[in-house]
């Protein structure tokens, strides 16, 4: 099973290593990790998503819990959430593809954000499906480069995830 | 009070209640023991590497249940540690250890003696360190001794760049005392619910066992824990690490489980309808093949630490908490109960578990012309009259200790169970000594270990540390022979110790007295006369049976109940 875990984490050198560490030590898969600061400066929020039993999933929420830098925890996965990744994606852009890509854009609701005679970047913001679902729509050979941030997550309704 | 980095060093752990420091100096860590040479309240202890400065910190803390602390400098001083650090990780010993690290402004530059010590030691620590700013210094050590000693214990590292410790900045120095972590909060108690859950579970038992672990001793919960064992009437076996927390010689024990465990300890297992497991984790060497384990029971585990819960083996009654006040807890709830322990089923699990027994699995040749490792073994607790304090290295000697040497009381017997550290016995050996001169103090080993951590007898020279040890010398490295006879044809493949030097000569250079029995008669007179020599560091070179096995034995995948007897006797 597939699952989203947000986990806030004393902003501190190391604790993205620690994490990182924990999973290869383990042997557990990690098939994405997103970190940043929160508007608490002295708090990292990490979104990760990995896959396992129930039972693997289980220990990866224990041992990420026992880390000493682990403020908070919480299995998205749990409850109703929501998830975005933003992608920027750089195509050849010439003859007739260039118009194929551009309607491409506006159908996926993505923005072209770079411009040159032969190609365009275009900056995706979604589900990790729907950016799936671009890379598969462009043309073939006309892919170029592909940037993703892994997917965040936040749940939905009124409560957050805090101190 | 203004105080140099190195000085805040040395007054947090006098703060702090130190009173010994293993150590070696280094460069970057000369600020530091400048600062300890002017004071005499913390005892620093110079070893001979820097891997026994950390089995004589985690000796001390094993048998003290305070926290072990050493002291080593940056690059190979941290890098030797790290087998003792992974040592004291893998038992949960409170441990802090103070590494040097090369200045900041040179660090990541590949500076002489530099390496990443936060980074290779981030998987066998609770946590540790990198000291950057000089105002930190005193609250992260206050944080080091708290996190080791707190929860599940382990060691914990501050690393220390030498400009932090430079005698010329002074700054204020005030030692917190309560600290708090918003990240870290070990649980206080167990869940109440879910200890009625277990108190229903062992109402209904009609085959019980009771398993312990380590835990029970680092939790302090040896009082309550024989209380529960007295209230039920149940059978107690305990792993290689919870020896001693219940009286190893009173009939309600089976012995110790696993690998190497009793006939009966581990049979029960296999029958047993509900476990109660205390401050232990289902390590491969307790559990055996997972799939065989515990069959028919329902499983109750209470442990401080919740990763320790199913991880290997998926339990029915969870709880999460000090194995101290679970127990206490438990024990009341059942008295509530009025549980009657001679209620009939439990004494038909008594009468299989007496026929179990009088297999009599931990029979040797008593009439051999060599002398068998379990005859020396046995011999030691006779002249000690169970009075000791046993380290012990990792091999067949380990086992034959733990089979053959009943501990009545907790902290007696101290060893590398998880990490199985060759090397560990001595220096673990001279943390207790210190700790306790006035006791008897022992260190069981084979000439394969003892050789790993040999140059610990010049310490033992220097601060007069009597300490005697009795090696089970068989010329091989014991265990590995038996894994090759058993699994690979007896194809010996380095596992004979062909160049072994004379060990009454090497402990006589070191300044020591060294004896030599070859004969089953000459045992106790001579373990009498090395134990008689009070003040005298005594090395027994004792030589063993070099073909003898342990048993029983579960092979690596096997169940609980298909051990190994002896040749002679193979069970059907």
């Amino acid at each position: 099973m597939r699952h989203i875990i947000s986990v806030l984490l004393e902003n501190e050198a190391g604790a993205l290593s620690r994490v990182a560490g924990l999973f290869s030590a383990r042997g557990y898969n990690i098939e994405s990790l997103a970190v940043a600061p929160t508007d608490d400066p002295t708090l990292s929020r990490m979104t990760l998503v990995t896959r396992g039993s129930e039972e693997i999933i289980e220990q990866i929420k224990k041992q990420l819990n026992k880390l000493v830098d682990t403020v908070k925890l919480l299995d998205l996965s749990e409850g109703p959430h929501i998830e975005r990744e933003m992608m920027l994606i750089k195509v050849r852009a010439v003859g007739e593809g260039r118009e194929e890509l551009k309607r491409l854009t506006e159908i996926f609701r993505a923005k072209i954000i770079d411009v040159t005679d032969t190609s365009y970047v275009v900056e995706l913001t979604g589900t990790s499906n729907k950016i799936d679902a671009f890379i598969q729509a462009v043309p073939e050979g006309q892919l170029v480069e592909v940037v993703r941030s892994g997917p965040s997550g936040i749940s939905r309704g009124e409560k957050g995830l805090g101190l | 009070m203004e105080l140099s980095g190195a000085e805040i060093v040395v007054q947090a752990l006098i703060d702090e209640g130190v009173e010994y420091v293993f150590g070696y100096p280094g460069g970057a860590v000369l600020h530091i023991y400048d600062a300890f040479f002017k004071q005499d309240k913390v005892k620093h202890i110079l070893v001979r590497h820097e891997q026994g400065a950390t089995h004589a910190a985690d000796g001390y803390a094993r048998a003290t249940g305070r926290c072990g602390v050493c002291l080593v400098t940056s690059g190979p001083g941290a890098t030797n540690a790290v087998t003792g650090i992974a040592t004291a990780y893998m038992d949960s010993i409170p441990m802090v250890i103070l590494t040097g690290q090369v200045p900041t402004p040179v660090i990541g530059s590949d500076a002489f003696q530099e390496v990443d010590t936060v980074g290779i030691t981030r998987p066998c620590v609770k946590h540790n360190f990198l000291v950057k700013d000089l105002s930190k210094l005193a609250e992260t050590i206050r944080k080091a001794f708290y996190l080791a000693a707190s929860g599940r214990p382990g060691p914990v590292l501050v690393d220390i760049p030498k400009d932090i410790t430079d005698p010329n900045i002074k700054v204020p120095y005030a030692y917190p005392r309560d600290i708090r972590m918003r990240s870290y909060n070990p649980a206080q108690k167990g869940h109440l619910g879910q200890v009625k859950k277990a108190v229903e579970a062992i109402l209904g038992a009609k085959r019980p066992v009771i398993y312990t672990g380590g835990g029970v001793i680092l939790g302090e919960g040896v009082q309550s824990l024989r209380e529960l064992v007295k209230e039920t009437g149940f059978p107690i076996t305990s792993t290689l690490m919870g020896l001693g927390a219940y009286p190893m010689t009173d009939r309600q024990f089976l012995g110790m489980l696993g690998m190497h465990g009793t006939y009966e300890a581990n049979m029960a297992m296999h029958e047993t309808d509900v476990l109660i497991a205390v401050g232990a984790r289902f390590d491969d060497r307790v559990t055996g093949k997972i799939q065989h384990f515990c069959p028919h029971a329902k499983i109750i585990h209470i442990d401080i630490d919740p990763s320790s819960i199913s991880k290997n083996v998926r339990v029915d009654v969870p709880i999460v908490g000090p194995v101290a006040s679970v127990l206490t807890d438990l024990v009341r709830l059942l008295k509530e109960h009025g549980l009657d322990p001679a209620h009939e089923e439990l004494a038909d699990w008594w009468k299989q578990i007496e026929e179990w027994r009088r297999m009599d699995c931990l029979a040797y040749d008593r009439n051999s012309a060599l002398i068998k490792p379990q005859l020396a073994v046995e011999t030691l607790y006779k002249v000690t009259k169970g009075e000791l304090y046993l380290t012990s290295d990792v091999g067949q000697h380990q086992m034959f200790a733990a089979q053959f040497y009943p501990f009545e009381e907790p902290r007696r017997w101290i060893n590398s169970g998880g990490l199985g550290t060759m090397g560990f016995g001595l220096p673990a050996a001279m943390g207790v000594k210190l700790a306790f001169p006035e006791v008897e103090v022992a260190c069981i080993s084979g000439e394969a270990s003892i050789l790993m951590c040999i140059q610990e007898m010049a310490t033992c020279k220097q601060y007069n540390l009597p300490i005697k040890v009795l090696l089970l010398n068989n010329g091989y490295m014991g265990m590995v022979r038996q894994w090759q006879e058993f699994f690979y044809e007896s194809r010996y493949s380095h596992s004979y110790v062909d160049a072994l030097p004379d060990f009454v000569k090497l402990a006589e250079s070191f300044g020591h007295v060294g004896m030599r029995v070859e004969k089953p008669a000459e045992l106790e007179a001579a373990m009498t006369e090395a134990f008689a020599m009070k003040d005298r560091f005594v090395f027994m070179d004792v030589v063993v049976d070099p073909t003898e096995n342990v048993y029983p034995m579960i092979e690596a995948g096997k169940g609980h109940h298909q051990m190994h007897l002896s040749p002679e006797r193979e069970l059907a």
